[in-house]
């Protein structure tokens, strides 16, 4: 019994198949269709992906600058440097004495007339810490407690732009949410009219097979197939037009890595988010398939 | 077999097709349904298998009560049951041997065995040579031979034709009733709706008669 079954599904399958084939070139379109609609919330999604990773990368050792007071002596530097040695959450740090900071001050070009002008050097030692903080309100708290240190005129960090990328990141997140859904519904919307049209034209291959007692399981199943298989065809389709894109993508972006000197490659879908991809298309195919076949197959009721 | 308790069935328009009808067919037996066209002959057989249901009454098929089968158990009614129609319902964009396969198909039927039993069936009606060929090549005797293998090929235990000598020269009317009678004598209920005197003439078999919705004594 479960072998028929089996034969049964085998046999729907191979039909179906051969079904698309016959016509190929409505197949092919709405197949193409169905694909783009998918690679277009799925791309986003992978840029994004790929956005947060790098800045993942950068915010994985957030900077901070300790000023130090104006009068600051050689010991005061000893006993700052002493107490970042303590602090847990600090992966490194690099002194920056006054001096230094004034000949790069002088050599940096925007700025090298007010340097030279300057009657004695205006700026103070600093340490760059970076650490191994990555939100803004651990961030926020280390910053007070440095600020603590009577030899800390000033501690600066920039959390700001972690902030802004984090909210572009979300911002970019519910644009994927909307237009996957809307282009879902648009999928499924497609899917219910190609079944529609199917249903009419084998009006009387349906009724007959009422007749004679085909189940409406027996009857729901070559669409259902039919909407399963044009879903992951589909999301084939969207998978070779992100894989092609990025492709393309990263060849472009090569020559600017060399100009720029840091080493940017965009990932690929992962093999998880792929196969989520093929069988969120293939549900897509099989929902509207199932949505209209449940609103026209009652309509034929065999006289 | 088949009984019928006070069935009636109005359509939706008032127009009243069968009327209080009684009726009982024993298993095994050879029954002839007659009457003018519009006396309820078809709305009868077609009581039977649920693809009308009564207005009112019982009908009951070897025990079961078919005037209140779910919706869901309608197909497993139909699987036991043969039926011939009027209007042939062959679908044309099959040949002659994958329309006989349909009914082994929808009762999941694994492909070696319903391959020799729709060829057997094609041969009981001596069609096995135009397996090939698409309906709309065929005979009008031919086509309702194909019928009438289709009916049988998933061994049913009642047999219903509605008119299936309707348009056939007297011949070939012979050689179906033949058939009928051949399946009859291995066990087969067989109820056949007519209107053709011709072949009730010498039948040893029970006649119905419907008149306007009713069984006539």
């Amino acid at each position: 019994m479960i072998r028929a079954w089996l034969m049964q599904h085998g046999f729907v399958f191979f039909h179906t198949l051969k079904r698309l084939a016959s016509s190929p070139v409505t197949a092919l379109l709405s197949i193409t269709v169905m694909g783009i609609a998918l690679s277009l919330p799925t791309g986003i999604y992978v840029l994004m992906e790929n956005l947060q990773s790098v800045s993942g990368q950068i915010a994985s050792s957030p900077q901070i600058s300790l000023f130090l007071k104006q009068d600051a002596k050689k010991e005061d530097v000893d006993k700052v440097q002493q107490r970042l040695k303590e602090v847990s959450q600090i992966v490194n740090y690099q002194f920056i004495p006054k001096d230094v900071a004034l000949t790069q001050l002088q050599q940096n070009s925007g700025t090298t007339d007010i340097a030279a002008n300057l009657a004695h050097n205006p700026l103070p030692d600093a340490f760059i810490v970076h650490t191994r903080e990555h939100t803004s309100d651990s961030l926020e708290q280390l910053r007070l407690a440095i600020q603590s240190w009577p030899e800390i005129a000033h501690v600066q960090f920039d959390s700001a732009w972690i902030d802004r990328l984090n909210a572009l990141l979300k911002l970019g997140r519910s644009v994927v949410l909307m237009l996957a859904t809307l282009l879902s519904i648009a999928i499924i919307a497609i899917m219910f009219n190609t079944i529609r049209l199917q249903i009419l034209t084998k009006r009387d291959e349906i009724e007959i097979s009422k007749l004679i007692g085909a189940t409406d399981s027996f009857i729901r199943r070559p669409f259902l197939y039919f909407g399963a298989i044009q879903g992951v065809s589909g999301g084939i389709t969207a998978w070779l037009i992100i894989m092609l894109g990025i492709d393309e993508l990263n060849r472009e972006l090569t020559p600017l890595t060399q100009l720029y000197d840091f080493n940017i490659q965009l990932q690929y879908l992962s093999l998880q988010d792929s196969i989520s991809l093929l069988l969120f298309s293939a549900w897509l195919g099989w929902l509207g398939a199932r949505i209209s076949v449940a609103n026209h197959l009652w309509q034929i009721e065999p006289k | 077999m088949i009984t019928f308790k006070n069935v009636s069935k109005r359509y939706p328009d008032g127009y009243i097709a069968l009327n209080n009808v009684d009726l009982a067919v024993e298993p095994g037996e050879m029954v002839f349904l007659t009457g003018h066209s519009g006396a309820g002959k078809s709305t009868l057989l077609k009581l039977i298998a649920a693809i009308e249901r009564p207005t009112s009454g019982v009908i009951a098929i070897s025990g079961q009560n078919i005037a209140q089968l779910k919706p869901a158990a309608i197909p497993y009614l139909r699987r036991k049951i043969g039926f011939i129609f009027q209007d042939h319902k062959l679908l044309f964009d099959r040949n002659v041997f994958e329309n006989v396969l349909l009914p082994l198909q929808i009762s999941n039927f694994d492909n070696n065995t319903a391959a020799s039993r729709a060829r057997a069936a094609l041969d009981k009606v001596s069609l096995l040579k135009r397996e090939k060929v698409m309906p709309i090549t065929l005979s009008g005797g031919e086509r309702q031979r194909l019928c009438i293998a289709r009916a049988i090929v998933h061994r049913p235990t009642i047999l219903i034709a509605d008119e299936p000598t309707g348009n056939l020269d007297v011949d070939y009317a012979r050689d179906i009733m033949a058939m009928f009678r051949s399946f009859n004598q291995v066990g087969v209920t067989v109820l056949i709706a007519t209107h053709d005197a011709s072949l009730l003439e010498d039948t040893q078999h029970r006649i119905l008669s419907l008149k306007q919705g009713k069984l006539a004594a």
